[in-house]
């Protein structure tokens, strides 16, 4: 079996071959291209599982399979690169390639392959007009072979990070990914809402990405090595509790700042409050992207991160910072999952959700609680793929709606507005016309509001819920304050969640259709309905692979099956190196079961009852047509402001914009307006018409004494301006002479 | 031992360095820059193997550096003489001086 | 004085007086062949440092292959070969001239100020079958840089005849 585990470093070969050979080679054949895509892809998804079931006897925790390659000469000692595989990583690889294959195949359908293909100058005008003109539909997408090239690229990259033994190449796949979503997220760059959206993706990773190699520099600075099979021991960890790291005259404790930094990086990528403002906007990228990168994989690699490098957090102490940690997780659950009740965009409902379920994620890890964190993680990918692709999926039924009627109105002549297909207020009673589709965003909606014993949401939301549970019920409430907190935000978190998801089947699987488009709205095509359902059986079963062995009736049936709570029998040595402790498992508790799955009963079939028979599309004001709004605007004076907040994100956006892009745009604006139109101009026009003021009121001084003046003053800012302007030479050999200078400059202060 | 001592070919790689720098600096021709450049080039590997003979006897590293320079040193002729060449058909002048597009 | 250093200091000579040449020589063809001493005289230095195998390539590749390769751009350049008359310096020469001293004097005071405070190896390396090392060195510990390296070469050199390639 070890003999499998050698060929680890490949698994990311195959879609970088893929992303490889369709850049290069195959760019002009578009079904030839998808198919090299899926064929990467799965290939490295058998030899993910390969490695994973090679694993199962291993013993890795203890002593992690490691694979060094030497990189770079660092003076004495050489840096090197290597793969690594422990127990959590043959987790992930059984979770990331798997869903990211399915999500390949459902792409084809998605970009309608094999339907009528649109010519250069089509797309040329389609780009021109800024995405207000929609050629006739069904169409290919023109950029489909450029698609699976990211998106191999980008499975490249997750699954670097997933193998990667070495922080430095972890970072690099962390990149790799933060570009891969930035190509992605502005695939449609044409319309000025994707490309802005890129870029916001883009700078708002950036700022956790910082911290995150400043982690990783003062990890190295300290430990000498960014192997994490030599950083995560008892030796290391005891050597940073130790060190401190100066900064000025300040000297402050080492291994608090590493692991913050690092938890800095995971806020950026997994999107956790403060910096989450960018994955909501993300969504207009094509919805496979979303479901892979924006739900299921990339955003997981905070949580995976974190979970990597959670001895630098004391868990099994409960340090402080891990309580940072704890408490950004679950602030953010239930501040984005009270966001999602007021959306109105399917894909945007989604995407505050897996905000709140990745909050979710870093609160378990931030109690302690590794394996339920990851369990989360794991099965959330499961099921919020599973909603995303069902959302594309209702999108393209929608879009399909939107064209057919646009086209038996051109007869009539006149202009008509397209409905926005991703309108939750334009949809209604989908059932009836996407039956495969509904059965299966029906079973993710129960996972993800966790319905009991039958979906794998409950078992791994729950197993969140009983850890805080345990831990406060046993040190008691002074003690265990943050599991407290934790545990009632999330539970709140958990009838929000069960709430907007009742809300969302209700406009869109229930009720009237409320626009001619979604009367027309039809089913997909297969590619994109069978990964629906192969992710609908996942949603379901995966939740068997941890079911604790005292649930009453399928606790013995899972124990005779021999599964019962496999996962933490599988995760639980992991990073036993460090803590020198294993982590220890979490019973079945009644209380939060029975409590949670009440809360998210009710507040599934609340929410599909409250909405299923709203009236009104997406023309009318929110306080008309929803129930909900309607309700807020009952209570006098903040009822209608506290509803326009929840719409608009807390305003967070307006806050950044306020605080942060504004002043950074205005100050390029000065630098930009510099000599001319705000510092010389007004100077010289300033004086002038003070000069003009006087002469006027006075009209004693000497008419041609205060021109001279005023005509002087504007005269030396002109030559001054004039003077300056010259060191821009544009010639290079001026510059080098400058920079010597300050070379030499430098050499003297050295010397002095 | 050798009889010369190391410093002799720092001083002298450190004076190599300042004349290329110098021509680097106020050459008008292009052509005179790049060979400049190249002077500066030639310096630093005269370091990197005067400290691999006196200093990193048993390493390699000292060597493999002062190849790599050859190798990039060639290739930055390779392109800089291209990009001289294509000037010349362009603006019909291989002068700095006269390229100053980017002035103010 | 030893034979070593008189060769040394003759070497040392010939090298930094073809450089002062090549940068003060009106010709920019003057220059390139006074180009091609100094680069002999480095190879000298090499030789003398027990690097023969660099030597020898300084001589391929800096006067067999860049100094040939820059006489040709010169040749071919009318421009260059002083068709055209104009001063040889740009305005700025006295500050560069100068700034270029200055840290001439700055690196040579600090060399004489440190003395000889190295951490001298006691063994001359040994050279026998020095190549075959670093052949095999190429191969194994420094297989990566080897490969950026003809990467870049590569690259270069494609660039290099895409740019010049006639529209």
């Amino acid at each position: 079996m070890e003999s499998i585990l050698n060929y680890t470093p490949l698994i990311p070969v195959f879609p970088i071959v893929a992303f490889l050979s369709i850049i290069l080679l195959t760019r002009d054949n578009k079904r030839l291209s998808s198919t090299i895509a899926i064929v990467g892809a799965a290939l490295a998804w058998l030899l993910s599982w390969a490695v994973f079931f090679a694993s199962l006897g291993a013993k890795l925790a203890e002593h992690p399979y490691v694979q060094e390659l030497a990189w770079l000469p660092t003076g004495s000692s050489i840096f090197k690169m290597s793969v690594m595989v422990d127990p959590l990583t043959a987790i992930m690889l059984v979770m990331v390639p798997f869903v990211a294959t399915l999500i390949f195949i459902y792409s084809t359908g998605y970009h309608n392959v094999g339907k009528r293909e649109i010519s250069e100058e089509e797309w040329l005008r389609l780009t021109r007009s800024g995405g207000k003109e929609m050629p006739e539909a069904p169409y290919v997408e023109p950029k489909y072979s450029r698609f699976f090239a990211y998106v191999s690229l980008f499975l490249a990259g997750m699954l670097t990070l997933v193998v990667s033994g070495n922080l430095l190449l972890l970072f690099i796949a962390w990149e790799i990914m933060g570009l891969c979503s930035y190509l992605l997220i502005g695939f449609w760059f044409y319309k000025d809402s994707a490309a802005n959206a890129a870029k916001k993706a883009f700078l708002t990773t950036r700022v956790g990405d910082v911290l995150l190699f400043m982690g990783l520099a003062l990890l190295y600075s300290k430990t000498g090595s960014l192997n994490l099979y030599e950083i995560l021991t008892a030796e290391k960890i005891e050597l940073l509790k130790e060190a401190t790291v100066t900064l000025g005259f300040m000297s402050i404790p080492a291994l608090p700042t590493i692991a913050l930094l690092i938890f800095g990086g995971a806020v950026g990528k997994s999107a956790q409050f403060p910096l989450h403002v960018w994955l909501p906007d993300a969504m207009e990228g094509p919805t496979p992207v979303s479901a892979m990168i924006h739900a299921a994989t990339m955003v997981a690699a905070g949580v995976f991160l974190v979970a990597r490098m959670l001895p630098l957090f004391e868990p099994l102490e409960g340090s402080w910072w891990l309580n940072v940690v704890a408490l950004i997780g679950a602030f953010t659950a239930v501040f984005a999952a009270t966001i999602a009740v007021a959306q109105n965009d399917i894909k945007r409902v989604l995407a505050y959700s897996t905000i709140s379920q990745l909050g979710y994620m870093f609160a378990a890890l931030g109690i302690g609680g590794f394996i339920a964190g990851v369990f989360h993680m794991l099965t959330h990918a499961f099921f919020k793929a599973l909603l995303f692709l069902g959302s594309g999926s209702v999108i393209h039924g929608m879009e399909h709606g939107v064209h057919h009627v646009a086209h038996h109105n051109h007869g009539h002549g006149e202009h008509h507005d397209h409905p926005d297909p991703q309108d939750m207020w334009n949809m209604g009673n989908l059932r009836k016309h996407m039956p495969e589709t509904f059965w299966t965003y029906l079973v993710g909606t129960m996972a993800l509001a966790g319905i009991p014993i039958i979906t794998a949401g409950f078992w791994s939301k729950d197993e969140i819920l009983a850890e805080a549970y345990e831990i406060w019920t046993h040190e008691g409430l002074t003690q265990g304050a943050i599991p407290f907190i934790v545990w009632l935000l999330l539970t709140i978190g958990a009838v929000l969640t069960a709430f907007y998801m009742g809300r969302q089947l209700g406009l869109v699987f229930w009720g009237k259709e409320r626009t001619e488009a979604a009367k027309h709205a039809h089913e997909s095509p297969r590619s994109m309905t069978v990964p629906l359902m192969v992710l609908a059986i996942f949603s379901i079963g995966f939740g068997w692979i941890n079911i604790p062995d005292n649930t009453p009736v399928l606790g013995p049936l899972t124990e005779s099956l021999g599964i019962a709570g496999w996962l933490h029998e599988f995760l639980a040595e992991t990073h036993i190196a460090a803590l020198g402790e294993k982590y220890h498992g979490v019973p079945f508790v009644m209380q939060v079961a029975g409590l949670s799955s009440l809360l998210a009963i009710a507040g599934l079939v609340g929410g599909i009852w409250l909405y299923k028979g709203v009236t009104g599309d997406a023309t009318v004001s929110a306080f008309e047509r929803d129930p909900v709004a309607r309700l807020f605007a009952k209570i006098p004076l903040i009822g209608k402001p506290l509803w326009r907040m929840l719409e608009n994100k807390y305003y967070v956006d307006e806050i950044y914009s306020a605080l942060v892009v504004r002043p950074v745009v205005a100050f390029a604006d000065f630098l930009f307006k510099f000599d001319d139109a705000w510092i010389i101009d007004p100077i010289v026009n300033g004086v002038g018409r003070f000069g003009r003021f006087i002469a006027d009121v006075g009209r004693l001084i000497d008419v041609y004494v205060v021109d001279g003046t005023v005509n002087l003053v504007g005269f030396m800012a002109d030559e001054l301006s004039a003077g300056l302007r010259r060191l821009q030479t544009g010639r290079v050999q001026n510059y080098l002479v400058i920079l010597l200078a300050g070379v030499l400059a430098l050499a003297g202060l050295f010397l002095s | 031992m050798s009889s010369i001592p190391l410093n002799w070919y720092l001083i002298v790689a450190a004076l190599l360095f300042c004349i290329g720098l110098f021509g680097a600096l106020s050459r008008r021709s292009a052509i005179g820059i790049l060979m400049g450049i190249e002077l500066m080039l030639n310096a630093v590997n005269i370091n990197l193997v005067a400290f691999w003979r006196y200093v990193e006897v048993d390493g390699l590293a000292g060597q493999m550096f002062a190849i790599v320079v050859i190798t990039v040193a060639a290739a930055e002729a390779a392109v800089a003489l291209a990009l001289v060449r294509a000037l010349y058909r362009s603006r019909d002048t291989v002068t700095v001086e006269e390229i100053d597009l980017l002035k103010w | 004085m030893t034979l070593e250093q008189g060769i040394f200091i003759l070497a040392s000579l010939l090298m930094l007086g073809s450089a002062l040449a090549m940068v003060t020589a009106r010709s920019m063809f003057v220059a390139a062949l006074w180009m091609i001493g100094t680069f002999a005289g480095v190879a000298v230095l090499f030789i003398l440092l027990n690097a023969g195998f660099l030597g020898i390539v300084q001589i391929l590749i800096y006067i067999g292959a860049i100094a040939v390769l820059i006489l040709f751009a010169i040749m071919l350049t009318p421009d260059v070969m002083g068709l055209k008359p104009g001063p040889r310096y740009t305005g700025q020469w006295p500050l560069a001239a100068v700034m270029a001293s200055t840290l001439a004097a700055v690196i040579v005071l600090l060399l004489v100020r440190a003395g000889n405070d190295w951490h001298i190896a006691d063994a001359a390396p040994n050279v026998t079958d020095f190549a075959v090392q670093l052949g095999e060195a190429f191969m194994t510990t420094y297989l990566l840089p080897f490969e950026v390296a003809s990467g870049v070469l590569l690259v270069a050199l494609i660039g290099a005849l895409v740019i010049v390639r006639d529209e």
